[in-house]
């Protein structure tokens, strides 16, 4: 049909070009440019104490952030994680306090799992937009965890066993950090090895072409977003076991900070390009400039604008990378 | 309008005009002049430039060297608006209309007649209606332009350059995504303004179209001249020899006759879906079967049935087997049903993704175990796959739109053949690419034939259709109304039944 077919104008990928370069490499450039300057800067911040605990800060976020990093890949948003997180936790944690810390923590993240399973089946069988769809979804699972507690906050101070969960060392390393690792790569595997990771790719990538070539798009993002809800389950079940006590409204703003650090790392919000390291990176480099904030001493009513154009920047090369050389 | 002496006047002259794309070079020291009031047309394979050499004109693409001069005056083109203010419009082969507003509010987009801020409908309809008249298009003022078929889009285009006065209209590939009668339609558009004094830019792959347009051709290869003259000196051998640099011996590969007591690969029988009204037809092993008709006869809508991509509402699809086929394409595939869709940028490709990734999309299972993707397996198999049937790829990395045309649609019939298919539904597989590849694919499909595939071809290119079928089945309103074959297989015999009212 078209004589441009094969002209530059249909190169948007050429990989000379600049911004596809950029995205190429990254996030890992900034990421290492902070990491070096925050050392240089503070003597506080290469330190094994400091490291250790922003990563343990971070665990929740870096799994959710992972597992979100494959529904977006694969076409859609989950935007309920946060709700998910808390539900999971304040479940896990009335759980706790009642049998076993084991019962709670697969109790916590069966919720999880299954909020994950609606979300995909309300997504594909009813076509509704995933961004609406997960939004709407957020509401009733927030309103199910406050239902839960009724408001409170659940205080485990008198079930330290649950606690084992995130806080047991192992080599020196908390559980919290082991287990997200564990999450990240287990999850980062699943994207770039399997064949699940390749029809994700598809699915989000051009879902008319993969579903004739025989890929079964709507089960591979069902797929995705129960991995995307189990996840949160896990982060809400790991965070309330880090500090012993849960409540409805942890995770009011969790999706965000998810989402930041998908794009951040350099996932396209647009489906199809995407990869979980890259997430892992994003979700640090955010972690790094708010340890930044804090060893520097600075104003933190800058912290937010500062991330704010980061992810403005970030967004901004994705769409200049997808954009044409000539245009 | 042909100035004041007897010569015409030069209205467009390019001198020395280079572009490079990163390492790819476009455009090399183009130079060439267009008289005002005249038909030019640009041809050649695709990559040879002359998209771009039209954009450049168009003001979308700046040169990176050389000059473009407007009625002996130097310019620089920065944006298609700044074009536009020079009298240069430009109409792609995609079409540009917003289509929630009305064909008169598209046609005066950005240049609505206001007062006092506001847009004056009746300014507007008064104005739309004037112009509609002098340009002898008539399209329904307050339609949607969303509803209106494709060529109509196009000629809302047209008006739309006419409305800011375009002197200079550059058309790329204007009839591609036309039928034949829409086709002629546009032509005689072309030709009325070409009699109403403005110049005319074309940029286009069929031959027959530029010989029976142009006033005058030049043939780009490689990003060079090859030459300009009057279109009337050339015949369509004289072109091609100019665009490949050489003569192209035959234009389809031999047809072997399909042995008469061929399997029946693929059974169809009164099979209704959306578009599609009771179809039956067979397609025997070793045989290439051509569904003709014009755009929107049912074609593609009938091959989707087929396929399993559009669910049929009734009738049936049988393999050599016997059993009726149900599900979707996954299910088709596995039984040994490939499509090759209609649109590969839409249907087809993971534009974003690497070769490596779009080659096995449909085949994974093969190159995998226990869910995972055995990458050397995938590599060496894919690379096999490229080579034998010829695909080039600079490397297995680089992502599909890197590809030319030709190579894309080859990479996607690498893609479904990888799964071993019987019968091959291919949807215009040489639409938009170039002469050179579409002898490729015409081999290949051929070959696959002689393999004993039943392929069941769709084309909207008679030449096509005559050159490669063992029969031509023609549709019209989403059923077949003539099977012809051997000596009935003529281009006249085709249309009459295309057309037949």
């Amino acid at each position: 049909m078209s004589a441009a077919a094969g002209m530059p104008r249909r190169r948007p990928m050429h990989p000379s070009h600049p911004a596809e370069r950029l995205r190429a490499t990254g996030i890992a450039l900034p990421f290492v440019a902070l990491f070096v300057t925050l050392s240089i800067a503070s003597s506080s911040f290469l330190t094994k104490v400091n490291l250790l605990n922003i990563l343990d800060q971070q665990a929740a976020t870096l799994i959710i952030a992972a597992a979100g990093t494959l529904v977006l890949v694969a076409g859609g948003i989950d935007l309920s994680v946060g709700a998910v997180y808390s539900l999971a936790g304040v479940t896990g944690a009335e759980l706790a306090s009642r049998t076993s810390p084991v019962v709670a923590i697969v109790l916590g993240v069966g919720v999880g799992l299954a909020v994950g399973l609606v979300n995909g089946l309300v997504v594909t069988r009813l076509r509704i937009n995933a961004l609406i769809a997960t939004l709407a979804m957020s509401f009733v699972v927030s309103g199910l965890g406050t239902l839960i507690t009724h408001g409170n906050l659940v205080v485990l101070f008198e079930h330290p066993e649950f606690g084992d969960l995130a806080r047991t060392h192992i080599f020196g390393v908390k559980s919290s950090i082991w287990i997200a690792l564990v999450a990240v790569v287990v999850i980062g595997v699943l994207l770039a090895r399997t064949t699940a990771g390749r029809y994700m790719y598809a699915s989000g990538g051009n879902a008319e072409a993969a579903r004739l070539a025989g890929v079964r798009v709507d089960a591979m993002r069902v797929l995705t977003f129960v991995v995307s809800g189990g996840a949160a389950g896990l982060a809400g079940v790991i965070d309330a076991s880090r500090v012993l006590s849960a409540q409805a409204a942890s995770g009011d703003t969790l999706a965000f900070t998810v989402l930041a650090g998908i794009v951040v790392g350099g996932t396209s919000i647009l489906g199809g390009e995407g990869a979980v390291w890259r997430t892992f990176l994003g979700v640090l480099f955010i972690a790094l400039i708010g340890n930044g904030y804090d060893l520097l001493g600075l104003d933190p009513l800058y912290e937010q604008i500062t991330l704010g154009v980061i992810l403005l920047t970030a967004v901004a090369i994705d769409s200049w990378a997808r954009s044409r050389p000539d245009r | 309008m042909a100035g004041l002496g007897d010569q015409p006047r030069t209205h467009v002259e390019l001198a020395g005009v280079s572009k490079h794309f990163g390492a790819v070079r476009a455009l090399d020291g183009v130079s060439l002049s267009i008289a005002r009031g005249s038909i030019h047309a640009l041809v050649g394979e695709n990559g040879a430039g002359k998209s771009t050499l039209g954009k450049i004109v168009a003001g979308v693409l700046a040169p990176d060297a050389g000059r473009l001069l407007l009625d002996g005056e130097e310019v620089a083109l920065r944006s298609p608006r700044e074009a536009l203010v020079r009298g240069v419009a430009a109409i792609g082969q995609e079409v540009n209309v917003v289509p929630q507003l009305t064909v008169e509010e598209n046609v005066f987009l950005g240049a609505e007649p206001r007062g006092a801020g506001f847009v004056s409908r009746r300014a507007l309809r008064r104005r739309y209606e004037q112009l509609a008249e002098t340009a002898g298009l008539n399209l329904p003022a307050a339609t949607p332009a969303g509803r209106l078929a494709p060529a109509e889009q196009q000629k809302v285009e047209i008006l739309r350059a006419l409305a800011r006065n375009a002197e200079l209209i550059v058309m790329d590939e204007p009839t591609a995504a036309l039928g034949a009668e829409e086709t002629a339609q546009l032509h005689e558009i072309v030709r009325s303004l070409a009699r109403a004094g403005r110049t005319v830019l074309l940029v286009s792959h069929f031959l027959r179209e530029v010989l029976a347009l142009a006033d005058e051709v030049t043939v780009l290869r490689d990003g060079q001249v090859v030459r300009t003259a009057p279109a009337g000196e050339q015949t369509e051998d004289s072109l091609i020899h100019a665009m490949l640099g050489r003569p192209l011996t035959a234009a389809f590969p031999p047809k072997r006759a399909a042995s008469e007591d061929a399997l029946a690969v693929l059974t169809v029988r009164d099979l209704h879906a959306p578009h599609v009204e009771g179809v039956s037809l067979t397609v025997h092993a070793g045989e290439i079967v051509a569904l003709a008709g014009l755009v929107g006869a049912g074609r593609t809508e009938l091959a989707r049935a087929v396929y399993g991509a559009a669910r049929p509402t009734a009738g049936s699809v049988e393999l050599a087997t016997g059993d009726a086929l149900s599900g979707g394409p996954r299910a088709r595939l596995r039984a040994g049903v490939a499509m090759i869709p209609e649109s590969r940028k839409e249907d087809g490709l993971l534009l974003g993704r690497s070769v490596t990734e779009n080659v096995s999309l449909a085949s994974l299972g093969a190159v995998s175990r226990y869910g995972f993707v055995r990458r050397g397996a995938e590599r060496r198999r894919t690379r096999e796959a490229l080579d034998r049937w010829t695909v080039r790829a600079d490397s297995l990395g680089s992502p599909a739109s890197s590809l030319s045309g030709g190579n894309q649609q080859k990479l996607l019939f690498a893609r479904v053949l990888l799964c071993g298919p019987k019968v091959l539904l291919a949807d215009e597989p040489t639409r938009g690419v170039d002469i050179g590849a579409k002898r490729a694919i015409y081999d290949l499909l051929a070959a696959l034939a002689d393999e004993g595939l039943g392929v069941l071809l769709i084309s909207s290119e008679l030449e096509e259709v005559l050159g490669l079928a063992h029969r031509v089945l023609v549709m019209r309103a989403g059923r077949i109304v003539d099977e012809l074959a051997g000596e009935q297989m003529t281009e006249s015999a085709v249309l009459a039944a295309a057309f037949a009212a």
